[in-house]
């Protein structure tokens, strides 16, 4: 169970490193941003989804 | 003794979360709960001689009275003009927010020698901010006021008698050690301890270690085209220099800084002090930090109503968890208070 589950936050969306929350080096700088863009719309997502605990929400990678 | 009853603003029957943001109030007569406290704390007067008497009730809206701690230092002087001689403030509950402000006014009346006394829950985050004031345990929410303001007043009466408050009559958070002698030494007792465990006994325990407290889920946004979002972060981006000077690790405090007008966050304008990484990528590119590049397209497409004006920030690198949950609840209420529907928090 990750660190977010176990203290309980309510909605988690998973990203790829530590150092770098909301992107990723090993990408280009334009899909880095796409990424980034994908992150921030599954962030929305959660927001607007009701949930009682801790719930992840993957990036779907199939999205448009 | 003249007592003041502080109490926030769904409790003073001011208004609901559409009122947290209104002033310190003393109100022309005795509200909601002031009443039953009044009532409890009477018979004070006929066993201990001394009247006792709830003088007033002053109220404040919970995103304000969370949000600056000068605003409890307000209400505190509102009570003494009124002639308070104690304070009892809550119970709060759950409410993060109305307990910060309880444990904020009791801990600056109690730093000027007036008994002062607070009720909420024991998760509540406000028990850390009593400083040296009593504090005594509530239940989770309003549905047991009956039973918490009954505990709350007679601990109040103890307070003003001047006598000591101890688990046994609820206390929580910090209680003054006394030093006794016990017969067994701690290698005895620590092997007791561990048999005990061995043996199925999971609870039993000299320290009680501090738990992650549970708090519900915020009902989901209708709709986020309509929206205010806030960006948030943990990962310590500050203005290249850290001129306010945020701690690299165990931070005791939290920061602020305005995006009104700004589009992207410049690879040299921006850093990281976050201790607990290396900050090179997030200095190469502060986004990945802090995401205001796409955020501002999401906003500039209409995917959401607004991007909040400012972004907050601290560094969650070694943070004591009674740290955490404060800032928890200035930033909740902070936002609320801005109007502010949700927030996204990047953290590492």
């Amino acid at each position: 169970m990750s660190i977010a589950e176990q203290v309980g936050a309510p909605r988690i969306v998973p990203t790829r490193g530590i150092p770098y929350p909301a992107g990723d080096p090993e990408l280009d700088p334009e899909e880095e941003r796409a990424w980034r863009r994908r992150l921030l719309e599954t962030a929305l997502r959660a927001v607007s989804t009701p949930v009682k605990r801790p719930t992840i929400f993957d990036v779907e990678e199939s999205a448009s | 003794m003249r007592v003041v009853h502080y109490l926030n603003q769904f409790q003073a029957g001011v208004g609901g979360e559409d009122a947290a943001s209104t002033p310190p109030q003393v109100h022309d007569e005795l509200v909601g709960p002031s009443r039953l406290l009044a009532r409890l704390l009477e018979p004070g007067g006929e066993q201990s001689g001394d009247a006792h008497e709830v003088v007033a009730s002053i109220s404040c809206g919970d995103d304000h009275a969370a949000s600056d701690p000068g605003v409890m230092t307000e209400v505190l002087r509102l009570a003494r003009e009124v002639g308070a001689e104690m304070i009892v403030a809550g119970p709060a509950f759950g409410s993060g927010r109305y307990g910060l402000a309880c444990g904020r006014l009791v801990a600056g009346a109690a730093a000027e020698g007036m008994p002062a006394i607070a009720g909420m829950h024991p998760d509540n985050p406000g028990v850390d901010q009593a400083g040296g004031a009593v504090v005594v345990a509530a239940g989770a929410s309003t549905r047991e006021m009956r039973p918490s303001m009954e505990r709350l007043a007679a601990a109040a009466l103890k307070v003003a008698a001047g006598e000591p408050v101890t688990a046994e009559d609820g206390r929580v958070g910090r209680i003054p050690r006394r030093t006794t002698t016990v017969e067994q030494p701690a290698a005895v007792r620590a092997v007791d301890l561990a048999l005990a465990r061995l043996a199925g006994d999971r609870d039993a325990t000299e320290i009680p270690a501090g738990l992650f407290d549970v708090v519900s889920p915020a009902g989901p946004v209708e709709d986020p085209a309509e929206a205010t979002i806030a960006l948030v972060t943990e990962g310590a981006l500050v203005p290249a220099g850290n001129p306010d000077r945020l701690e690299a690790a165990r931070a005791t405090r939290w920061v602020h800084y305005p995006l009104d007008g700004v589009t992207a966050l410049a690879a040299g304008d921006y850093e990281s002090v976050h201790g607990g990484f290396s900050p090179a990528a997030a200095n190469a590119d502060p986004h990945r930090i802090l995401p205001l590049d796409v955020a501002r397209e999401l906003e500039e497409q209409g995917r959401i109503g607004a991007l909040h004006h400012e972004y907050l920030a601290t560094a969650g690198n070694g943070t004591a968890v009674a740290n955490a949950r404060r800032f928890g609840v200035e930033w909740a209420a902070r936002l609320h208070g801005s109007g502010v529907q949700a927030a996204i928090l990047t953290a590492t």
